[in-house]
């Protein structure tokens, strides 16, 4: 019996994003998480072009409308507002739009920096090593010890409300969750063989540390990254509904629960609740896109 | 194991010392803490004497050892308005958030467990999916939203449970506590689910994962091979395993329950010292504010330590290992 | 008086996301008291779960689908948990493979003998430690005492094993089953274990499975073998008859390819290919695609026919007939 083998089949390598991509998109329930977070995102841009009116423009806004429930009519205008209106007549829509684009921006401002912060503060700890490192570890390790919320309460205590301030707060909470990601990834990497071979290249410490090491640290602080973006968010909500965080020119959706929240026992439930279940919805749909993201770039689920 | 102690004491202090800096820092350093400690309306004599008590006209660390010292003997400031020792007022505070926490504590554990174990014995039942759906819940939601929802339901539309205060407290090894009165049961249950609510997700989610694994091992098995009951392979060899990750996470969740309980006193209007502290913020009576740093840094140290200590105690491993190294 | 265990068509089959692997299927076979038998394979070959099959003890998603097995008289599969809980530790108790995995690693040596000893007999504590001590003595773990307040992570590989056959003769059972107790232990342990279990088995009348990869370990122990292969039995007989005669091309190989120490300098022979997955079993006999002697015939699957006296192989072309005349 002669056998003639069968030409292979090409077999195509898929580069590492577009594998990622394809198992992210094997899950609907991720799906569906992405495509929540999208929505809630470009609807936090375009805020201030598809909001039914500015809700800080006191001009727009009438006090004959104050406390409306959701579906009523204004009486200066026909203006119908579904998710009802607050104490100043203020349209709970647009006040919801344009507290999640300040909500969005705080945490995602406040994600860059500390990423920035901690993976240059993470890489220079694993590759530098030594008194560095266990200096630099010593103080993460402090930092981790203590609640992010009491950290963050206590620096806006002293610091004063401002959406600059929050986000300060917020860098300064979350970078040593990066730095110590990044580290234990680099230190991994630091120790094989390769690094060493681009030392007797006498490449520069930045570009071994930037170009060599980091791009293997990706993987984990994307998986940090999602678990802390969504944690940014609610942080950054209590810490403006305990009245320390943005100020009230500027509210966010925090901001706007609390201001809802006098009202709740009186029955005008809609104030805090709309903004809550924006809040809540925009945190659950980064939290599915979280999860599968960590399964799917999680190497030991790797088959 | 002597030696372990005291290694691990050393450590507490130094995590106290260096958050005592800290704050020296905030305090004296980012502010002029003429400004921070300083009653606004105070007098220029009493600016005068203020100073010259914490030597604010001397250098920083001459002023450090001041604080440090005035510290060490329970002096942090007196408030502006109350006019009272600082740590005083914090201090009268303390059992009523010490109650809710271990209230809080000891639902998220007496419900965490089982719930978690449960859903680690069958991950794929309905029972088990649901759980993990709650705490997925539990963990994402924001704890002041689900306080609102809370109070939403029990109080303002069923009308169940009051929405917030303490109600009657009565006197427990000389404090004032709720949990002894109905009026002061009905008070605490909400608070105390709220602040339970996020610690118990972690809680199942932990003893969920942890039972999955033990129960692959091959010494459950074994435990199943020598005709054990169901329920004392659970109850003792799969319990007694995952304890010990849960222990260590309880310890250190529950220094975090007292800053959490900042959120939950302040929804339900709770008089702890995370309501005085929003308070005490509000009306800028930053001595309260430093006692209440202060004070919670060394709770939480505490509790860490001790943590530790009961850790060893339940692994044999690591006894034997620390006592040796 | 009937056989202690008599296993007919027994079916395990693994529900897993990517088809149903039938790890046991159709495995039939009987022990009489006292007897030894040996259960040899590859890893992969099902008889570790033909082992836990027998106990109730499979881990989901397998699970037994069916067939009988016998206890003295009782349909275990029939009886359910609770028969099988009333029988597991007192009347069949079972060795496992690791012994640093074996023993709970929280609980004291004390705590996990109790336990076996007070799940069946109601007796006090005192009682139940009396027993556990002179069950370590019979093993051979001298200061009992001290050893009962240890932790497991206190001990080597070679006294946890100990330990372990201990825990099994705790209630003098009439059935050891021993999940390959040896390969993770040093050669000298293995050896002193292989001997002590089958003194103890021989003055206690207890019968033994013995299931291993290593034909040599059991050819010495066991009174009978039964070979398995991808989920079947595929030879069953006297150990010594076994290995004088080996009728299936895979007993052959697996004989062959145990070091020899007499043919110094000779080369080993070796089975070619690998173990095929369960989930992907070639059609007919499943060791033709490995089989020096496969043919056409080998597309049909072969039954499990007796093959001398007290013997069955399942192959259409044996290495010897029925009367021992080989074949070629």
């Amino acid at each position: 019996m002669t056998d003639i083998a069968p030409p292979a089949p090409p077999v195509r390598i898929d580069s590492p994003t577009r594998r990622i991509a394809k198992e992210f998109l094997e899950d609907p329930v991720a799906v569906v998480g992405l495509a929540l977070f999208i929505l809630v995102a470009l609807i936090a841009i375009a805020a201030p072009w598809i909001a039914p009116q500015n809700p800080y423009d006191l001009a727009q806004l009438n006090i004959m409308d104050s406390a409306l429930p959701p579906g009523e009519t204004s009486f200066g205008t026909d203006m119908t507002y579904w998710l009802g209106t607050d104490q100043q007549g203020r349209d709970m829509l647009s006040a919801i739009m344009y507290g999640l684009r300040i909500s969005l921006m705080v945490a995602l401002v406040s994600l860059a920096l500390a990423i920035t912060i901690g993976t240059i503060v993470g890489v220079s700890a694993a590759y530098f090593g030594g008194r560095l490192d266990s200096f630099i570890m010593r103080i993460v390790d402090l930092q981790l010890s203590f609640p992010a919320i009491l950290i963050a309460l206590i620096l806006l205590a002293l610091l004063g409300r401002g959406v600059d301030k929050v986000i300060l707060a917020l860098v300064i909470v979350q970078w040593a969750y990066y730095a110590r990601t990044v580290r234990s990834s680099a230190i991994v990497e630091r120790r094989k063989d390769y690094i060493d071979a681009a030392r007797c290249l006498a490449l520069s410490d930045r570009r071994i540390m930037f170009r060599h090491l980091l791009p293997n640290c990706v993987p984990p602080l994307i998986v940090v990254a999602t678990v802390q973006i969504a944690q940014a968010i609610a942080l950054e909500a209590t810490l403006s509904f305990l009245g320390v965080g943005v100020p009230i020119t500027e509210p966010s959706l925090g901001l706007l629960i609390a201001n809802g929240y006098d009202y709740l026992l009186s029955g005008s439930y809609w104030i805090s609740l709309f903004p809550g279940i924006a809040l809540v919805v925009t945190i659950i749909a980064i939290n599915l896109v979280g999860d599968r993201l960590r399964d799917v770039l999680n190497p030991r689920l790797q088959k | 194991m002597i030696v372990y102690l005291v290694r691990r004491l050393g450590q507490s202090l130094l995590a106290v010392m260096a958050m005592a800096v800290l704050v020296f820092l905030g305090v004296y350093f980012i502010g002029n803490p003429v400004d921070v400690l300083i009653n606004p309306e105070a007098t220029q004599a009493d600016i005068l004497a203020t100073t010259e008590r914490l030597g604010l006209d001397k250098p920083l660390y001459q002023q450090f050892g001041i604080f440090i010292w005035n510290a060490l003997q329970g002096d942090l400031g007196t408030s502006f308005v109350y006019g009272r020792p600082a740590l005083d007022i914090i201090l009268d505070r303390l059992p009523a958030t010490m109650e809710l926490a271990l209230v809080a504590l000891a639902l998220s554990v007496g419900i965490g467990i089982p719930l978690g174990v449960w859903a680690g014995l069958r991950p794929h039942s309905i029972a088990g999916r649901t759980i993990m759906g709650g705490s997925i819940l539990g963990f994402s939601l924001p704890n002041f939203w689900q306080g609102m929802l809370l109070i939403l339901v029990f109080a303002v539309l069923l009308g169940w449970l009051p929405a917030g205060g303490r109600g009657e407290t009565t006197e427990f090894l000389g404090m004032q506590v709720s949990f002894l009165t109905w009026d002061g049961l009905t008070h605490l249950i909400l608070p105390a689910i709220n602040l339970a609510l996020f610690k118990m997700s972690l809680i199942i989610r932990l003893a969920r994962a942890n039972t999955r694994e033990v129960c692959l091992q091959d010494y459950v098995k074994f435990a199943r091979a020598k005709g054990l009951s169901g329920r004392r392979v659970v109850l003792v060899h799969v319990l007694k395993n995952i304890m010990i990750p849960v222990v260590t996470i309880i310890g250190l969740e529950l220094g975090s329950m007292v800053a959490f309980a900042i959120v939950t006193e302040t929804v339900f209007a709770w008089p702890g010292m995370g309501k005085l502290l929003i308070d005490s913020i509000n009306l800028l009576d930053r001595p309260v504010i430093v006692a209440y740093l202060m004070l919670t840094v060394l709770i939480i140290v505490g509790i860490n330590l001790l943590v530790d200590v009961i850790y060893s105690l339940l692994d044999p491993r690591i006894r034997l290992s620390e006592m040796k190294g | 008086m009937n056989r202690l265990l008599d296993v007919k068509n027994l079916q395990t089959h693994f529900f897993t996301r990517d088809g149903v692997a039938k790890a046991v299927d159709g495995v039939s076979f009987s022990l009489e008291r006292g007897q030894i038998l040996g259960l040899v394979g590859e890893s992969g070959s099902g008889k570790s779960v033909t082992g836990f099959s027998i106990l109730g003890l499979v881990d989901p998603p397998g699970r037994v689908t069916g067939g009988q097995i016998l206890f003295d008289g009782d349909d275990l599969i029939a009886g359910g948990e609770p028969m099988l809980r009333q029988l597991r530790g007192k009347r069949i108790a079972m060795i496992f493979q690791d012994p640093m995995m074996t023993l709970n690693p929280v609980l004291r040596i004390d705590t996990q003998m109790i336990e076996t000893v007070r799940a069946h007999d109601k007796v006090s504590k005192a009682e139940a430690l009396a027993r556990c001590r002179e069950a370590l003595v019979q093993v051979g773990i001298s200061s009992p005492d001290e050893r009962l307040q240890s932790y497991p992570h206190q001990f080597s590989g070679g006294m946890r094993q100990r330990v372990a056959i201990a825990i099994a003769l705790l209630h003098k059972p009439d059935l050891i089953i021993a999940d390959e107790p040896t390969t993770a232990l040093d050669v000298t342990i293995q050896a002193q274990i292989l001997s002590e279990v089958q003194a103890l088995c021989a003055r206690s009348g207890t019968s033994l499975i013995w299931i291993t990869h290593d034909l040599a370990v059991v050819s010495g122990l066991a009174d009978r073998l039964a070979v398995m292969y991808a989920g079947r039995i595929i030879e069953e007989g006297p150990t010594a008859q076994i290995i004088a005669n080996p009728r299936h091309p895979y007993t052959r190989g697996l004989i062959d390819s145990v070091p020899q120490g007499k043919r110094h300098g000779a080369m080993l022979t070796q089975i070619r290919g690998m173990t095929p997955s369960l989930l992907n079993l070639p059609d007919g006999c499943k060791f033709a695609p490995r089989c020096p002697r496969a043919d056409a015939a080998c597309r049909v699957e072969p039954s499990l026919d007796p093959a001398g006296a007290d013997r069955h192989v399942r192959c259409h072309h044996p290495h010897c007939d029925a009367d021992g005349k080989a074949l070629s």
